[in-house]
């Protein structure tokens, strides 16, 4: 059990942090750990990656994205409530070393997740770029938290409303042709972003990792809901990943497999929005 | 000679059981147990041999012909206190274990065609007479000692054989606790197989019996990750078993087993069983719906898939293995219960690839024909495809059952444990310790998969040598 020690909304009705007491696995907790949650005696499992963890307190942060039913009955949950059953922390954590200049990209909520592999990375005495985007200023998640742990933010967003108007990932490019330490790369965020941080990255030859976020179930290895093509094998993303390296994986599949469960889950929102559902 | 015994001997007494058609479409359990007055009708058949030739073929060491006796003069709670001497799992054992292969295959009526049911009738004890409360009942002796809270031994994984170990070590005064990853206790007993042949009620049932025996349930930890083995003994744990299961699904590697409708039997019966996907939209979790179904494999799992499939609405389910009927490694009346409710087999087969829309829905499978050449290792006749003779069926849903290897989770955190050649913990076959000195390990971790009662005497085992240890 989890209880909520903060709500805080980052985009009201679309995007929350939420501060979870969860003293095992705030103690344990590193960069790139997710944990699996489930929300009610008839909820499903739904895995959400750690943003943030402060073993001292016992507490972790969760930032989530309103995606469809489980999100969005979690974001009518409250200081106080609590979270019926919270696993972790779980997926392999990022390899994180003192190596030089690493660009940390993201986009959207993956923003949030990115937080904590570039906090991680600055503790150990990296030079962290960050690169970050969203659709318009207001939609652009976590900046000032990685400001704080970031030698340098760079920012985009579709709109033009702040940084560089377009995609993230000619921040990125331009970025890597300007500085040539850049030993490594990581991306989190949406799909489309993903590869294209991996084709970006790829002619400059770094390795560069990319946190797939393929449907889960038990989190555990178990079931192979999660399985992802990286290389041409058959690879478990809770287990053996999230972080594979980008230019090995197929994005298209993974875009594919994320529409596995659509009409269900539409129905199963459809119903909560007309409260015919807990 | 042959025919004389033959005559002599009454028929077993069958059990009831719920009507194939209607039970097809249900999930309510399928075989639905002895009354009393059958099952000292069939406790009377046994003929007390002097020399019983049933316990021999028990794992875990049940004496079959003294709880016989016992049924047949309806003393079912000794009967009840004489299986649980040795048997910390009746109620499971009587329901999934294979004893054509064990007790009733060893059972001195065998040669006869109708050895004695003995697993129906321990079904029957554990059924009628279970223990809640009262410790006594739950050793099957004296009183329990007084459980000592300084010795304390930890169990990860919360299958059969850590339940097992925890029985037996709670039972004789030692503190255990048992880590489970997922958010409830059971193992494959939960997740895996369905309620149909194992109402959760009954795994629930056994694992109230050992929480009245003090035993702790910690849910949501996962062993390697939350907890490390040497933060358990930090913690003040004598000992760690280590049950962690064979549950990582094996795919096949070909073409197309990415396609949205393609999914793994541990997936598909984890929705449906551990999260009630069979009640979606009430509970959260989907299932994949699937009309006209193929199910890869030949063991209980295949048939658990292919059974629940067709509980979910699928007109048509067909059993794709690559042998014949009679190498099938299910469980013998699991496969004639599938059989029975409409399953259908496609034997001397193997899948080449899948195919489907633009949308990546699947809605095709390629096979090919195979021939049984001569034996492997395994001693059976090795099956090879006829070359050009491939062909295929419609399908929505594909579900694989091909067999799972050992959960890595614990074992790619600790790196200490040594590993056999197939990937699964070494462990000392007498005592069940691991290379790492008080960790100990058995069930499917160590054997790779197996059954329900194999990994219930390796519990029994280790518990066996741990408490030696700390007694010692
Ligand atoms: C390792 C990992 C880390 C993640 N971290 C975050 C995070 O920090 N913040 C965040 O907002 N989201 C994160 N996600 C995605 C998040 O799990 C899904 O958005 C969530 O499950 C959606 O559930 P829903 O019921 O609200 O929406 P639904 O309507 O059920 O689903 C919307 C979409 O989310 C995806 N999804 C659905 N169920 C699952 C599931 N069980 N597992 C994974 N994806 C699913 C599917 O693509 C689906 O189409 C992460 C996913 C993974 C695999
Ligand atoms: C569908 C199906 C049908 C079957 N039918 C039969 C049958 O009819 N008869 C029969 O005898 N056998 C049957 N079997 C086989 C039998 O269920 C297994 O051999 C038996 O359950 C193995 O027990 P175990 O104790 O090794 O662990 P399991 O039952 O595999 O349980 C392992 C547990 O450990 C947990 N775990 C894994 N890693 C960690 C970790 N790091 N930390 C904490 N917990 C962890 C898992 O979540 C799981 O709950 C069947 C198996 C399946 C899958
Ligand atoms: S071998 Fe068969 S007949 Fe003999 S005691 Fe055992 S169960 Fe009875
Ligand atoms: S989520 Fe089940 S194996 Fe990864």
């Amino acid at each position: 059990m989890g209880i909520i020690i903060q709500k805080r909304a980052l985009i009201p009705k679309r995007v929350t942090e939420m501060t979870v007491k969860a003293p095992v696995i705030a103690s344990k907790a590193r960069p790139g750990n997710f944990v699996v949650m489930r929300l009610h005696m008839k909820g499903e499992r739904i895995p959400l990656t750690i943003a943030d963890a402060d073993p001292e307190k016992g507490h972790i942060v969760i930032v989530y994205l309103v995606m469809g039913k489980t999100t969005a009955l979690l974001d009518t949950m409250n200081e106080g409530d609590a979270i019926l059953d919270i696993c972790g922390p779980l997926g392999r954590p990022t390899r994180i070393e003192k190596k030089g200049t690493v660009a940390c990209v993201g986009g959207g909520t993956g923003i949030a997740a990115l937080h904590h592999i570039a906090k991680g990375n600055f503790q150990v005495g990296n030079k962290v770029v960050s690169v970050i985007g969203a659709r318009s200023k207001d939609l652009l998640l976590f900046k000032p938290e990685l400001e704080k742990i970031s030698h340098q933010v760079l920012v985009s967003t579709d709109d033009g409303s702040l940084g560089h108007k377009g995609l993230v990932t000619e921040v990125l490019k331009e970025y890597l042709e300007r500085d040539p330490e850049v030993k490594e790369g990581i991306g989190v965020g949406p799909v489309p972003m993903m590869r294209a941080v991996a084709e970006v990255a790829q002619p400059f030859g770094i390795r560069t990792l990319v946190s797939l976020n393929s449907i889960m179930v038990d989190g555990i290895g178990m079931c192979g809901s999660c399985r992802v093509n990286v290389g041409g094998e058959i690879r478990f993303a809770c287990v053996e990943g999230p972080e594979f390296e980008a230019s090995q994986v197929d994005f298209d599949e993974l875009m594919m497999r994320l529409q596995a469960f659509r009409s269900q889950e539409k129905k199963s929102m459809e119903l909560f929005e007309k409260k015919e559902l807990l | 000679m042959q025919k004389k015994t033959r005559t002599r001997i009454s028929p077993r007494v069958s059990m009831p059981m719920r009507d194939a058609v209607e039970r097809g479409r249900m999930f309510s359990e399928v075989a639905l147990g002895y009354s009393q007055e059958q099952a000292v009708a069939e406790a009377g058949r046994c003929l007390q041999c002097k020399k019983p030739t049933c316990i021999k073929g028990c794992p875990v060491d049940v004496d079959c012909k003294s709880f016989i006796r016992m049924v047949a003069r309806k003393d079912l709670k000794g009967a009840f206190a004489k299986i649980k001497e040795t048997n910390s799992l009746p109620a499971i054992c009587g329901r999934v274990c294979p004893q054509e292969n064990q007790c009733e295959k060893t059972c001195k009526l065998r040669p006869t065609g109708q050895p004695i049911a003995i697993g129906r009738l321990e079904r029957f004890v554990a059924d009628n007479y279970y223990a809640r409360t009262s410790c006594e009942e739950e050793t099957g002796g004296e009183a329990c000692s007084v459980v000592d809270e300084s010795r304390k031994v930890a169990a990860i994984g919360s299958g059969p054989s850590s339940l097992t170990l925890a029985g037996y070590l709670a039972a004789n005064g030692v503190k255990v606790s048992v880590f489970e990853a997922l958010h409830s206790p059971g193992g494959v007993l939960l997740y895996g197989i369905p309620e149909f042949r194992l109402p959760k009620s009954v795994v629930q049932r056994e694992i109230d019996s050992l929480k009245n025996l003090q035993v702790d349930f910690l849910c949501n930890y996962v062993g390697g990750m939350s907890v490390t083995l040497p933060e358990l003994f930090q913690q003040g744990y004598k000992a760690v078993f280590l049950g962690v299961g064979a549950g990582l699904p094996r795919f096949m590697k070909l073409p197309g087993e990415s396609l949205i409708g393609v999914y793994s039997a541990n997936e598909y019966l984890t929705r449906v069983n551990l999260m009630y996907g069979y009640k979606f939209p009430e509970y959260d979790t989907p299932v994949p719906p699937g009309k006209n179904v193929v199910v890869i494999g030949g063991g209980n799992v295949a048939m658990d898939a292919a059974r629940t499939a067709l509980r979910l609405g699928a007109e048509r389910v067909r059993v794709v293995y690559r042998r014949t009927k009679g190498e099938m490694p299910a469980r013998q009346e699991e496969l004639e219960h599938a059989l029975e409710e409409g399953i259908e087999l496609e034997i001397l087969s193997s899948p080449l690839s899948f195919h489907g829309d633009d949308q990546g829905v699947l809605n095709k499978v390629v096979l090919q024909r195979m021939e049984l050449g001569k034996p492997d290792e395994s001693g059976r006749r090795k099956p090879e495809p006829i070359e050009g003779d491939t062909f295929s069926l419609e399908t929505d849903l594909a579900i694989m059952a091909v067999g799972t290897g050992a959960n890595m989770v614990l074992t790619q955190t600790t790196p200490e444990l040594k590993l056999n050649q197939r990937n699964y913990i070494w462990a000392d076959p007498e005592t069940g310790e691991t290379s790492m000195n008080m960790v100990f390990a058995g069930g499917d971790i160590v054997t790779g998969a197996a059954t329900v009662v194999e990994a219930m005497g390796a519990g029994r085992r280790a518990a066996r040598e741990i408490l030696r240890r700390l007694e010692g």
